[in-house]
C-alpha cells in the first residue's frame, strides 16, 4: 500500500496532500493538541526561571532577573543541597537494591518448574504495582506503624516495639523497600520476556559441555538480559533525579525536612506552597535539563561498547 | 575432556525452558522464598479487609489491626457511604476514572489511528512530536501554571485534562492498529467507506484487546491520581478518594459525624480500613480482566514502541 502510493502521493504538493488527510489530520487534532499544551507549551513556562515572577503580573508582566534565580544552585544554598544530597542517597540506594531486584525475582519465577504456581505467583506479585502511593504507604503504615500489626504482635508477646515509621534514621530505607514492594513484581515482565526468548539449545549445548548450573546462568542466561538490561538501566538513569514524589510528599510531615526533602519536593515547597516560583522553576528546569543529558550520554556510552541503547544513531 | 565425560555420565536431568531443574534443596529453598514474597504481598490486603469488617470490639482489644475476624460487620461501610466526605469523593473519583477513561480512549485512538494510516502526510512530524514528549517531564511549576492559566484550578476537569493523553498508549495502540491487515481497510476502502467509517466498523471492532487493556490503565490511572488533585483542588469538595485517604487514614485526621454525616461511629480503625478498602476494591475487580491482556499490552509498547 505505501509503496504503490508513495510515487503518486510525491507528486501532489504539501497542501494538496494535507488537503486530501484532511479526516485523519481532524482525527489527530485533540490528542497532538493536549501533548502540545500539557508537554510542550509547559517547557516555554520554564522562562520563569529567568524572572522575578509575580503571579498577579503573570508571566509577561514579570521582570527579567537573570541568573539570579541559580544563584541558590550555583552558590550552594543549603536548602538546595540537603535536597540534592537525599536525592542522591535515594538514587544510589534504587540503583543497588530497587533495580537488580525485578531480575533476580525473574530469574527464580523462570527456574520455576510448574507453570502453574508460576502463574498464581505472577498474579500475587503484580498486584501491587496498581495501588497508588497512598494506598502503599497507607498499607506500609498498618503493617509497621506504632499501634500497625507487627508493633502489637510484639507487644502481646513483650518482645518490645520497633521504631520504623516516623523514624528518620530509617527514612531512607523505608522508602526504598516500599519501592521494592510496589514495583519488583510488576518489573519482571520484561525481564521474563526476554528470559523466554534465550534459545534453549544455548542451554543445552551448554549442559553438553559440561557447564554447571552457576556457569549455565552466567555464560547463557545473563548475556541474554544483557541488552533489556542495559536499555533499561538507561532510562533509570535520565529519571535519577527522580525519586519517587508521591511517595515522599505523602510521608515529609511524620519525619522531617532533613531527611525527606528531594529536589522535586523542594520545588514543590518553595514554588507552589512557598511562592518563590522563580527559584523553583529554575532548579525544576535544571534538573530536567541532567537528566536529557544524562540519557544522551549513557546511550553514547551503551553505543561505545556496542548495545544498541534506548534509540540508534 | 573429563568435565565433558562427567556431565554425560551423570543421570540426565529433566530439561524445562531450557534450564535442567534443580536439586531438591534449592527447589525447597526457592519456594521459600516466593512464598515469603507472597505473603509479604498478601498480608497487608488482608490485614486491612478483615480488620474493616471485624466486630468491635476485637479491634479495640487488638489496639489496630485484626487479621482474622470473629465475625463480619459492615457497621464502618455503613457509615462511610451515609452521604459524608467519602461517599462525595468516591463520586468524585468515579466520575473522573469513567469520564477520564473515555475521553482518553477516544483522543488516543483517533491519534494513533491517524498516525498508523501509511502515507498520512503529516504523521511523520506529529509521530515525532509525539515520541518526543517522551524524553523530558515538563517540570512541576510550569504545568502547574499552564492548567492554572487554562483556567482548571480548582476544576474537577483538571484531574482529566492535564493528563487525557499518554505518549506511550498512542504509541502501544499505534502499533497494534499497524499490525491489522492492510487487506481489510482496503477493501473498505474500495467498497465506498470514508475514514471515519473505516475506523469505527471496521478497526475498533478488531482491536478490542488492545481498547481493554489501554481503557484499563489509563482507568487504574485515573483511579489512583492524587498528586495532580492535591496540587490544583484547595476546594475540600472536590477531592478524589485518594485526598481524602491521605487525609483520613495516613494523616489520622478524626472523622467525627459531621465529616461522615451519620451518628452512627464505629471505631476509627475500622473506618479507617473501610477507606481503603473502598479505594482497592475497584481495581481488585478489574485487576483479572487487566492480567489476561497486560503482558501483551506492555510487551507490543515494549518492542515495537
Amino acid at each position: 500500500m505505501l509503496q504503490r502510493s508513495a510515487p503518486r502521493s510525491q507528486q501532489l504538493s504539501l497542501g494538496r496532500r494535507l488537503l486530501r488527510d484532511r479526516v485523519l489530520l481532524l482525527f489527530a487534532l485533540p490528542g497532538i493538541g493536549l501533548i502540545i499544551a500539557f508537554h510542550y507549551v509547559p517547557l516555554l513556562g520554564n522562562v520563569i526561571a529567568f524572572k522575578d515572577y509575580q503571579p498577579f503580573l503573570g508571566i509577561g508582566g514579570s521582570d527579567w532577573s537573570g541568573w539570579a534565580n541559580f544563584a541558590v544552585i550555583f552558590n550552594g544554598d543549603p536548602a538546595f543541597l540537603r535536597a540534592l544530597k537525599n536525592t542522591l542517597i535515594l538514587t544510589c540506594l534504587q540503583s543497588v537494591f530497587v533495580f537488580p531486584a525485578p531480575i533476580l525475582l525473574a530469574l527464580l519465577l523462570n527456574s520455576l518448574f510448574s507453570e502453574r504456581i508460576k502463574r498464581i505467583a505472577q498474579s500475587i506479585l503484580y498486584l501491587p504495582h496498581f495501588m497508588s502511593w497512598v494506598i502503599v504507604v497507607a498499607l506500609f503504615q498498618q503493617m509497621l506503624g506504632g499501634s500497625g500489626l507487627l508493633n502489637n504482635y510484639l507487644r502481646s508477646h513483650d518482645l518490645g516495639t520497633l521504631d520504623i515509621i516516623g523514624n528518620s534514621e530509617l527514612f531512607h530505607v523505608l522508602l526504598t523497600s516500599q519501592i521494592i514492594w510496589k514495583d519488583t513484581g510488576w518489573a519482571t515482565i520484561l525481564f521474563l520476556a526476554a528470559l523466554s526468548q534465550i534459545d534453549s539449545q544455548l542451554y543445552e549445548a551448554a549442559s553438553v559441555d559440561g557447564a554447571s548450573r552457576m556457569k549455565q546462568m552466567w555464560h547463557v542466561t545473563l548475556p541474554g538480559l544483557r541488552g533489556i538490561i542495559i536499555l533499561l538501566f538507561i532510562l533509570r538513569l535520565g529519571d535519577s533525579l527522580t525519586v519517587g514524589f508521591e511517595q515522599i510528599i505523602l510521608q515529609q510531615q511524620a519525619v522531617g525536612r532533613d531527611v525527606s526533602e528531594v529536589l522535586d519536593t523542594y520545588v514543590y515547597n518553595n514554588g507552589v506552597l512557598g511562592g518563590a516560583w522563580g527559584v523553583a522553576a529554575a532548579v525544576g528546569l535544571v534538573k530536567g535539563l541532567v537528566g536529557v543529558a544524562l540519557v544522551l550520554a549513557a546511550n553514547k556510552v551503551a553505543h561505545i561498547f556496542g548495545e544498541q541503547g534506548v534509540y540508534s544513531r | 575432556m573429563t568435565q565433558t565425560i562427567v556431565a554425560r555420565s551423570r543421570a540426565p536431568r529433566k530439561i524445562v525452558q531450557g534450564v535442567p531443574m534443580a536439586s531438591w534443596p534449592m527447589r525447597v529453598f526457592k519456594g521459600l522464598v516466593l512464598l515469603v514474597f507472597c505473603a509479604v504481598v498478601i498480608i497487608p490486603f488482608v490485614g486491612v479487609i478483615s480488620t474493616s469488617v471485624a466486630p468491635n470490639k476485637q479491634i479495640n482489644e487488638s489496639g489496630g489491626l485484626v487479621l482474622f475476624p470473629d465475625s463480619v460487620n459492615f457497621g464502618a461501610y455503613e457509615s462511610l457511604f451515609a452521604g459524608g466526605v467519602v461517599t462525595q469523593a468516591l463520586f468524585i473519583s468515579i466520575f473522573v476514572t469513567v469520564v477520564g477513561t473515555l475521553l482518553s480512549l477516544t483522543v488516543s485512538c483517533l491519534l494513533a489511528y491517524a498516525l498508523s494510516r501509511p502515507g498520512f502526510a503529516a504523521g511523520r512530524p506529529i509521530l515525532l512530536v509525539v515520541l518526543f514528549s517522551m524524553l523530558f517531564s515538563p517540570g512541576i511549576i510550569p504545568t502547574y501554571l499552564v492548567v492554572k492559566g487554562a483556567g482548571l484550578l480548582d476544576s474537577i476537569w483538571a484531574l482529566i485534562v492535564p493528563t487525557m493523553v499518554s505518549a506511550f498508549n498512542v504509541i502501544v495502540l499505534r502499533a497494534f492498529f499497524m499490525n491489522l491487515p492492510n487487506e481489510i481497510t482496503e477493501s473498505a476502502r474500495i467498497d465506498g467507506a470514508g475514514e471515519l467509517k473505516t475506523f469505527v466498523h471496521i478497526v475498533l471492532p478488531l482491536s478490542k484487546a488492545v481498547l481493554s487493556v489501554i481503557g484499563l490503565f489509563y482507568a487504574v490511572a485515573y483511579w489512583n491520581a492524587f498528586f495532580s488533585a492535591l496540587l490544583y483542588l484547595n476546594d475540600s469538595k472536590l477531592w478524589p478518594l485518594q485526598l481524602v485517604l491521605r487525609t483520613y487514614v495516613i494523616n489520622d485526621t478524626q472523622l467525627g459525624s459531621a465529616e461522615l454525616g451519620t451518628e452512627l461511629l464505629p471505631p476509627q480503625a475500622s473506618i479507617q480500613m473501610a477507606i481503603l478498602v473502598v479505594s482497592i476494591v475497584p481495581i481488585l475487580i478489574i485487576y483479572p480482566f487487566l492480567q489476561r491482556h497486560f503482558a501483551k499490552g506492555v510487551l507490543t509498547g515494549a518492542v515495537k514502541g
